[in-house]
């Protein structure tokens, strides 16, 4: 166990680090994440847009406005933040994921500064942003008090928070772990720990706490009859919270 | 490296610069390169043919902001009369009848010159922020990787886009670079295209005649207001022959290429003179093996050419036009790379069965009617004749030829992108 106060974990990171290699291959193992990312980059742009007032149909939507993306992984998330206008800063703390990221990013001609660190060695720094992105993240680290702290301290006054996990329910650990590790293969096995799963209750305290006030929740559905992801009211397995600081 | 753009369009014919209007129009920074100056190809002599504008692909245009511009010079088709040779029975469309079932009596089509439509497609691509017109220019090679492509030009210059779009044509180039393969089927038969005058106005209905060798199509068109009233009235005439008598045909002397046209086209609208060139186009049936390979789309003929019969080829090419820009710009606007693997196989996917459909249906078509042996032609013949008296069998053939049916994308809908 880390220390408290750092929200990495060095066994969680290792076990993404040997993956590292598959982040952008859609058919690898990483593809639930791409096929994940339309209905998830849809709910973070439209709440974005209405956040901040933009043009649902421009392109660069969020030109002239910053984002961090927290545990950001080989930059799935990151880079399309870049596309839509962001300037991006994305953190991990595994090295390999970051390494990844950068040179695929930068032979896809996209300016992100990308940094191994933690969220909260970035809010250290004084670093604040227009919006804080925390995928698929909370579920993973060591110390989540310590990562909501973080995420309070990096949005700047007037900003925006998104985030997505995994909720603590018995029919989240059939189909998130049993589910997709175990009988349809679409995580590597180990992936995810029930025990650190999170409702969204304490998603939504623990941003409130440290100043963020949540204003719209979400399931992320598998509809199998679409063979895709949809948007839903059922938050009992995937779900993001959407929060703003006023 | 930072990318040159995000879309390069190879080929600037009609399909090419609508896909540039339809995504540069939303914002998304496009190349588009001809090997050709294409403000040449606006010339009379460049492309003699006129095009059936289904009402779906005027909906297409529309929804890309061109139609204006081309709703002068098009010529609503409100009726289509279907005639086999010399026989009493014939397949009547009429616009109204889509009243009868409750669907509004918007007109079937359009006949509109291809040179209008270059026009109008060429004003609009000049006045874009977001589109780079490069020509003369050609693609000679693409590199596509799990990052980009990399498009080297033929003056030596290299491109970094996400995504390369082929629309260079039935020949296509980048198709046969990519390594994809087609299947084909030369008819022997050639079209001759012609413009002719005729004395009584046509009333906006086209005629499509059997004949042996192949569908004789007369299509209406505007008035030519450069002549003296009284002799403005003209269509456009695509009259399909077998191969190996459209040299005698086309090395004609004017009157007698008149009696050959005259004895095809009938009296019914008086007397008939054919003014300007004859044009010449082999058919063929071409299907590519795929539309897609990596950070490469297939468009238009690239992927596909069909059988003049149903007037379909043009409008199937605008359906290729509205379902990319469609995938295009919602893969962008959600931010994803543009050339992803999956945004191309859903292309692939949502196309080809149209397109595969149409060339079994026209194939199908021209086979039936380009033949003489009676029983064939009893059974044809009836076929029209039952077409015709069951209103709501003919009322889905006519929205189906109007573009108006099946998975159909949001431009083709009438709805913005």
């Amino acid at each position: 166990m880390e220390p408290r106060g750092s929200t990495a974990d060095s066994g969680e990171i290792e076990r993404f680090a040997a993956h590292s290699a598959g982040w952008w291959n859609p058919a690898g193992e990483f593809a639930p994440l791409h096929r994940l990312n339309p209905v998830r980059l849809d709910f973070i742009r439209g709440g974005l847009i209405t956040h901040f007032g933009r043009d649902s149909r421009a392109m660069r939507p969020f030109a002239g406005l910053s984002l961090v993306d927290i545990g950001c992984g080989g930059g799935l998330i990151a880079e399309p933040m870049a596309r839509l206008g962001f300037r991006v800063t994305a953190i991990d703390a595994a090295a390999a994921a970051i390494d990844v990221a950068r040179a695929h990013a930068e032979a896809g001609g996209l300016a992100i500064d990308y940094r191994v660190a933690t969220a909260e060695a970035l809010a250290a720094e004084g670093a604040r942003f227009d919006v804080a992105l925390a995928l698929e993240l909370v579920e993973h680290v060591a110390d989540r008090e310590a990562l909501f702290g973080a995420i309070g301290a990096l949005v700047a006054p007037g900003g925006a928070f998104v985030g997505a996990t995994l909720n603590r329910t018995p029919r989240a650990f059939a189909l998130g772990i049993v589910g997709a590790e175990y009988v349809l293969g679409w995580l590597p096995r180990g992936t995810h720990d029930w025990r650190r799963f999170v409702r969204p209750s304490e998603f939504v305290l623990g941003l409130r706490r440290n100043g963020l006030q949540a204003t719209r929740l979400a399931g992320l559905t598998y509809a199998p009859a679409h063979g895709d992801w949809v948007v839903s009211e059922d938050l009992s397995v995937n779900y993001m919270v959407m929060a703003r600081r006023p | 490296m930072a990318d040159d753009a995000e879309l390069l369009i190879a080929g600037g014919g009609l399909n090419g610069l609508a896909l540039a209007i339809a995504c540069a129009g939303a914002g998304l920074p496009t190349i588009l390169a001809d090997r050709q100056d294409l403000a040449a190809t606006t010339a009379a002599a460049f492309d003699g043919r006129t095009s059936a504008i289904a009402y779906g692909s005027r909906l297409v245009l529309d929804g890309i902001g061109v139609w204006p511009e081309i709703a002068p010079e098009a010529e609503p088709i409100r009726e289509i009369r279907v005639a086999d040779d010399d026989s009493p029975l014939f397949l009547h469309y009429d616009h109204r009848d889509l009243a009868a079932g409750g669907l509004d009596p918007v007109p079937l089509g359009y006949i509109v010159e291809n040179r209008v439509l270059r026009r109008a497609l060429l004003a609009h691509a000049a006045a874009l922020p977001e589109l780079r017109l490069l020509s003369p220019c050609t693609v000679a090679e693409i590199a596509a990787g799990r990052d980009g492509a990399v498009a080297a030009l033929g003056d030596g210059r290299s491109l970094r886009v996400r995504l390369v779009v082929a629309a260079d044509g039935k020949e296509s180039p980048l198709r046969h670079a990519a390594g994809i393969r087609v299947v084909e089927w030369r008819y022997d038969q050639i079209g001759i295209v012609t413009t002719v005058r005729h004395e009584r106005p046509h009333g906006g209905v086209a005629v499509e005649h059997f004949l042996p060798a192949g569908p004789f199509a007369i299509l209406p068109m505007t008035d030519d207001a450069t002549q003296a009233p009284g002799r403005r009235a003209r269509s456009s005439i695509v009259w399909t022959e077998n191969a190996g008598l459209v040299p005698h045909l086309i090395a004609m002397p004017d009157a007698d290429f008149t009696a050959e046209l005259a004895a095809r086209f009938g009296d019914f609208l008086g007397a008939v003179e054919p003014v300007g060139p004859r044009w010449t186009y082999p058919l063929a049936l071409m299907q590519a093996e795929r539309y897609a390979a990596p950070r490469l789309a297939l468009l238009g003929e690239a992927a596909h050419v069909i059988h003049p019969i149903a007037g379909q080829g043009l409008n199937i090419g605008i359906r290729d036009v509205a379902a990319l820009a469609e995938l295009i710009v919602d893969a962008r606007r959600l931010g994803l790379d543009i050339g992803d693997p999956m945004l191309l196989e859903r292309y692939q996917r949502w196309r080809r069965a149209d397109a595969m459909l149409l060339a079994a249906v026209t194939d199908g078509l021209n086979r039936l009617f380009s033949n003489t042996i009676t029983p064939v032609r009893l059974v044809r013949d009836l076929g029209l004749a039952a077409v015709n008296r069951v209103p709501p069998l003919k009322r889905l053939l006519m929205r189906h030829a109007m573009g108006m049916l099946g998975d159909r994308p949001r431009l083709a809908r009438g709805e913005r992108l």
